[in-house]
């Protein structure tokens, strides 16, 4: 039992914090720039290269630096917003969506080209679990989630109790209605594209404080993140967590020897759990958990 | 009485395709004005040429003197124009009271003792404050609609059909309503499928047949016109 939850359970949380913070980045794109932002994995994959940069600059561990980090990347999705995605706004989706897939490609080989291909850390050295009697965790596993939990009381907090967080929430609801209330829609865009990349690099600086840096990190969370909007229900950004989170301890758990000793699934097709996830969903409830927008 | 809202010899439509012909219309101060007239007529058009929403080619839209001819809607709403269009009118997934924060999005000032009067003229949303909109019945939704374009105290309120869908117990509750906003103060330009009733409350009606303006009156007077009775207030669909 005890492994279970220190073995399994908890690495799938810790997977599901990360997956559940990109998703987030996802809906809301989806439900108020319309589109399937591919580019959102190389977003995050920028956002942990300049954090390497910035802890190898400070000194600081990731998590002190990851706001500077966060911020930058936030700018640099303004600007790229504004160059590559704002003279699409009025043209059908599938403009905005190849718009995407080409930056995805564009900053992917940016990143190779500035900080190049080989692995690398953003802390070195082997942890060790710390003991709660036989239940056993990572502390690096203990600040990911304790981290995630803030972010997302932050993110319910902005979109519930701020001005700018309702009008995102009524952009996503009627985007045409918005405009016509007045609410100054270009606001809304840069408020999601600010709080889409600073989740983006949250969630991949999680990831690489579990595991390592390497350029190909965003990109193979892409299609868990799309799992996780689609099973929340798209535009929903608490359906985005909920996702998340299902996925990634699915995930996880799919691997627990739970017949005889064997794996359930081999650890190998951890991904084809969350493609699984996915289009079962898609079939059997396509407006998702928490019914979003069908597609 | 000073001239609210004013269109000049209109022609517009999406596009190249005209909808309008040379329309003619004018709302004064604490006026209600009603649009009626055939499916097709362009009544609801009339509105989003006003709102900035399709190509005015010719003529002008003056709002107390300013011209407003083809500016964005979001410029048309710090104007002091309402407008509440005929479906899809409030944010489902918002609460009732986010739905009016909203309304009042373009102002800096604190919306609650505002939101508290839409509350008194409107007392089941007060009930229902919490609640997604989504959850509201059709007449709910039309007075939350109101409600939240009423927020700025706008110069004049664009009604396009708000009784359309409703059963017959909404309807008058409706037009009722809508009488009341107008007697508190408010100018009004609204277009009816429910003609009669709505005439009945109006001050002046437009007849609009084909994009053209074909009638003008008096909401009693029109009401009261053999031939306009017999074309177009006979049918419940006119």
């Amino acid at each position: 039992m005890m492994e279970f939850l220190s073995f399994y359970l908890v690495p799938g949380v810790v997977l599901g914090c990360i997956y559940a913070l990109g998703a987030i980045g996802i809906s809301l794109t989806f439900g108020i720039l319309r589109f399937s932002n591919f580019a959102h994995g190389d977003t995050m994959t920028l956002g942990v290269y300049l954090t390497l940069s910035l802890v190898q600059l400070t000194g600081l561990h990731p998590l002190l630096v990851m706001p500077a980090a966060m911020a930058l990347t936030a700018i640099i999705m303004l600007g790229l917003d504004q160059v590559f995605y704002k003279p699409f706004r009025a043209s059908p989706t599938i403009m905005l969506v190849i718009a995407s897939f080409g930056l995805m490609l564009m900053i992917r080989s940016m990143v190779q080209f500035l900080w190049g291909v080989q692995l690398q850390a953003l802390r070195t050295g082997i942890e060790r679990m710390s003991f709660y009697g036989s239940f056993g965790i990572l502390p690096r596993h203990i600040l990911i989630i304790g981290a995630t939990a803030a972010l997302m009381v932050a993110v319910h907090l902005v979109l519930t109790r701020t001005k700018i967080g309702k009008a995102m929430r009524a952009t996503s609801d009627n985007a045409e209605l918005a405009a016509l209330t007045g609410i100054d829609t270009e606001m809304v865009i840069r408020a999601t594209w600010v709080m889409g990349a600073a989740l983006a690099v949250a969630a991949g600086v999680f990831l690489a404080l579990d595991t390592h840096v390497e350029t190909m990190m965003g990109f193979k969370l892409l299609l868990p993140m799309f799992a996780a909007a689609i099973l929340g229900g798209i535009g929903k950004p608490y359906g985005a967590v909920a996702g998340g989170l299902v996925i990634g301890i699915a995930e996880e758990i799919s691997a627990y020897p739970w017949i005889g000793a064997e794996p359930l699934l081999p650890p190998g097709y951890k991904a084809g759990v969350a493609f699984g996830i996915m289009v079962a969903m898609l079939i059997w409830r396509p407006q998702g958990l928490f019914r979003g927008r069908q597609f | 009485m000073s001239r609210v809202l004013e269109l000049d010899g209109i022609s517009a439509g999406y596009g190249e395709t005209a909808i309008l012909h040379n329309i003619d219309l004018h709302v004064d101060e604490g006026e209600i004005v009603v649009i009626v007239g055939p499916n097709g007529a362009g009544k609801s058009t009339v509105m989003k040429a006003v709102f900035g929403m399709l190509n005015i080619t010719a003529g002008a839209v003056r709002l107390g003197g300013d011209e407003i001819t083809n500016t964005p809607p979001q410029k048309v709403v710090t104007k002091g124009v309402a407008y509440v269009p005929q479906s899809a009118n409030v944010f489902v997934s918002l609460s009732v009271e986010e739905n009016l924060e909203m309304g009042a999005y373009i102002s800096k000032d604190d919306p609650a003792p505002r939101i508290e009067e839409i509350y008194q003229k409107f007392p089941p949303l007060r009930e229902k404050r919490h609640q997604p909109a989504g959850s509201l019945s059709g007449g709910q939704r039309q007075m939350l609609a109101m409600g939240k374009a009423l927020m700025l105290h706008p110069k004049i309120l664009l009604l396009d059909e708000p009784t359309a869908g409703l059963s017959p117990k909404y309807r008058g509750e409706i037009f009722e309503t809508v009488h009341e906003i107008n007697t508190t103060g408010s100018t009004i330009l609204m277009v009816e499928q429910n003609a009669k009733q709505a005439l009945m409350i109006a001050d002046r009606g437009y007849v609009l047949v084909d994009g053209e303006n074909r009638y003008t009156g008096g909401g009693q007077d029109l009401v009261n016109d053999d031939e306009i009775a017999r074309l177009f207030l006979g049918r419940r669909t006119s």
